[in-house]
């Protein structure tokens, strides 16, 4: 090997110093650890880092919800409605809270990926507060939440969708959704430590965001339901979010259904939250 | 804090982890003195894994206890945290992140603030050489660098307690040496490792202790040096100038020494194991004796011997000898 093509090699063998390594453990003085909020906000922080990187990662939140609409509203609406423009003022709420429940899933995936890369182990020994990785990957699905419904009522408002209760209304309609969203993604990220792997995550998923997502009100009124159907209808959170969703757009406050709503969010958080921790902790 | 810095770095007593029903630790007693490098040595499946796991308080021990710095790894484990770094078998860095990030985010989470944060990756990217590769995501780094990235994340806070899991597994030798480098590096600053490796040599380079582990328990403790004397043996090379002599050469082996004889691959080499039965210092004695009797009879049998050794049996022999396995452990895996 000649001079030149050592000169020319891209770089020279990195060799550690003793002096450098010692010099970045000098025990200077040590930050105070940070606060639950702040640790969870830089969760939050690497989750919009992980979207910038991976872009594709939100094709889940953007073509599907469009895909959904789409399908749904030209498939069904001349026949239930007798037309489509006139289905979709009734089914773009219910397909908007249909979308992003079954996108809530991938927050379990997420939670389970970062767990089988072995990353998770060094969060977990990290003296900060507990929760803050998970609250901190929540966060960072917010702003998947907010993509998909933006999408979603963009796509309505192109294809004919007019929402009496004016912007105020939708914004109202999609912070529900939201807040709905981020407990319901609780139920996931204990799905995501407790399953071996992301396929038996998306598995389980499916099986339980169906039957929930379709035996609702999204798609019809329950009324031509058998009677047995319609107790369970009644009785989904699904069906209670999607009718305050349909309200709240239609620009009338339906006290009843959003109390409903926000009581079941408390709820879901208090089980699945706890449950979550208790799983994260011990494994 | 007084009583802390007496306090061993490691110390656990009865230490049990059950996985269904494997027993992957029973009954770990492990004592680890500040300051050095301590080697976990043992096959694959030994529980190397998982008694880190438990010391670095990702793992509820189910029986036993363990202590780090006096602290108790369940009943302290938030400020056993604030103690102890890990630097995983799996890369324990966000693959999909840059190596900057990843850094930052570290030591945001540490409670430095941005500026400061930025500045220390900066810093810690440098002195592990890989400035160039800063803002480049981690997926495309080699094996080396993500290791030595993961090596970076773990003393960002400068832990007085390092866990190195197997951490050269899979490394070609450059990147090998430059961990052990990094390793004598860490060291030298005053911060206490715990390497588990499967490679003997390295832990004979690097550990100032050694304890061999099998089936989740220490089966020997000790210096290099002890351990390798402990298992009474010593090997003796010769080496013939005459091909033609090595049978008779071989008789005269088996009869001085009183143990098999291997032939090597080479036709001139022969091989045998020196078995004393003392201790240390007579043990040694005692090699040395019977090899030099050795000789002397060979070299009045006519046989013309030229290169000799007598050495130390190789951690490998050592580690064959304690685990009674006739297989090295990498072929058991």
């Amino acid at each position: 090997m000649s001079a030149t093509t050592e000169n020319l090699a891209p770089a020279v063998p990195y060799v550690p110093a003793a002096e450098t390594i010692g010099a970045v453990m000098a025990p200077g003085e040590r930050p105070p650890r940070p606060s639950a909020l702040s640790a969870s906000i830089t969760f939050g922080w690497r989750a919009m880092l992980k979207i910038k990187h991976v872009p594709e990662q939100l094709f889940d939140v953007t073509a599907f919800p469009i895909m959904m609409t789409l399908m749904f509203t030209y498939l069904f609406g001349g026949a239930l409605a007798g037309s489509t423009g006139a289905y979709l003022q009734y089914l773009l709420p219910g397909i908007m809270v249909m979308s992003v429940v079954m996108t809530t899933m991938y927050t379990g995936v997420a939670v389970n990926t970062d767990i089988a890369k072995g990353v998770f182990d060094r969060f977990r020994t990290l003296p900060i507060w507990r929760p803050a990785a998970l609250v901190g990957n929540l966060l960072g699905d917010l702003l998947r939440y907010v993509l998909a419904s933006t999408t979603i009522i963009i796509v309505g408002l192109i294809m004919g969708f007019r929402p009496s209760g004016g912007i105020l209304g939708v914004l109202a309609g999609v912070a529900l959704l939201v807040v709905f969203s981020f407990a319901f993604s609780w139920i996931w990220t204990m799905f995501g430590l407790f399953l071996r792997s992301e396929k038996s995550v998306m598995g389980v998923s499916m099986l339980f965001q169906f039957p929930l997502t379709f035996l609702s009100n999204v798609f019809v009124e329950p009324t031509t339901m058998p009677g047995w159907l319609q107790a369970f209808v009644d009785v989904n959170p699904i069906t209670h979010l999607v009718t305050a969703v349909r309200a709240l757009m239609a620009g009338t406050w339906d006290t009843g259904e959003i109390t409903w709503v926000l009581i079941s969010c408390v709820v879901m958080t208090a089980i699945f939250g706890t449950l979550t921790m208790r799983l994260y902790n011990r494994k | 804090m007084i009583q802390r810095e007496t306090a061993p770095a490691i110390e656990t007593s009865g230490l049990v982890k059950v996985f269904g029903t494997t027993r992957a630790v029973d009954g770990l007693d492990l004592t680890v003195p500040a300051g050095s490098v301590y080697g976990v040595l043992g096959p694959n499946g030994a529980g190397k894994t998982t008694a880190v796991r438990m010391l670095a308080t990702l793992l509820r021990p189910d029986a036993g206890e363990a202590r780090v710095f006096g602290l108790d790894v369940v009943r302290q484990a938030d400020a056993v945290r604030g103690l102890v770094s890990l630097t995983g078998q799996y890369a324990s860095v966000d693959e999909d992140m840059t190596g900057t990030e990843n850094l930052i985010l570290l030591a945001r989470l540490l409670g430095y603030r941005k500026p400061p944060a930025r500045a220390r990756a900066a810093q810690l990217l440098d002195a592990f050489g890989l400035t160039d590769a800063a803002d480049r995501q981690v997926k495309n780094y080699s094996g080396g660098m993500r290791r030595r990235l993961d090596i970076a994340a773990s003393i960002l806070n400068t832990p007085r307690l390092l866990f190195l899991d197997e951490p050269t597994t899979g490394l070609d030798p450059r990147s090998r040496n430059q961990v052990w480098d990094i390793i004598r590096a860490v060291v030298v600053q005053g911060t206490t490792v715990l390497l588990t490796t499967q490679y003997l040599d390295e832990a004979d380079h690097l550990a100032a202790r050694i304890a061999v582990i099998d089936h989740g328990h220490v089966i020997a403790e000790g210096t290099p040096g002890e351990l390798k004397s402990s298992i009474g043996a010593g090997t003796v090379h010769l080496r013939l100038r005459d091909p033609g002599q090595r049978q008779d050469a071989e008789r005269v082996l088996a009869r001085v020494l009183n143990v098999p004889v291997q032939l090597d691959a080479d036709p001139v080499a022969l091989t045998a194991r020196v078995i004393g039965d003392g201790t240390d210092r007579e043990l040694d004695m005692g090699a040395a004796e019977q090899a030099s009797r050795a000789l002397s009879e060979l070299a009045a049998a006519g046989i013309v011997v030229d290169d000799f050794s007598l050495g130390q049996p190789s951690l490998d022999e050592v580690f064959l000898a304690l685990t009674d396995r006739s297989t090295p452990a990498d072929a058991a895996a």
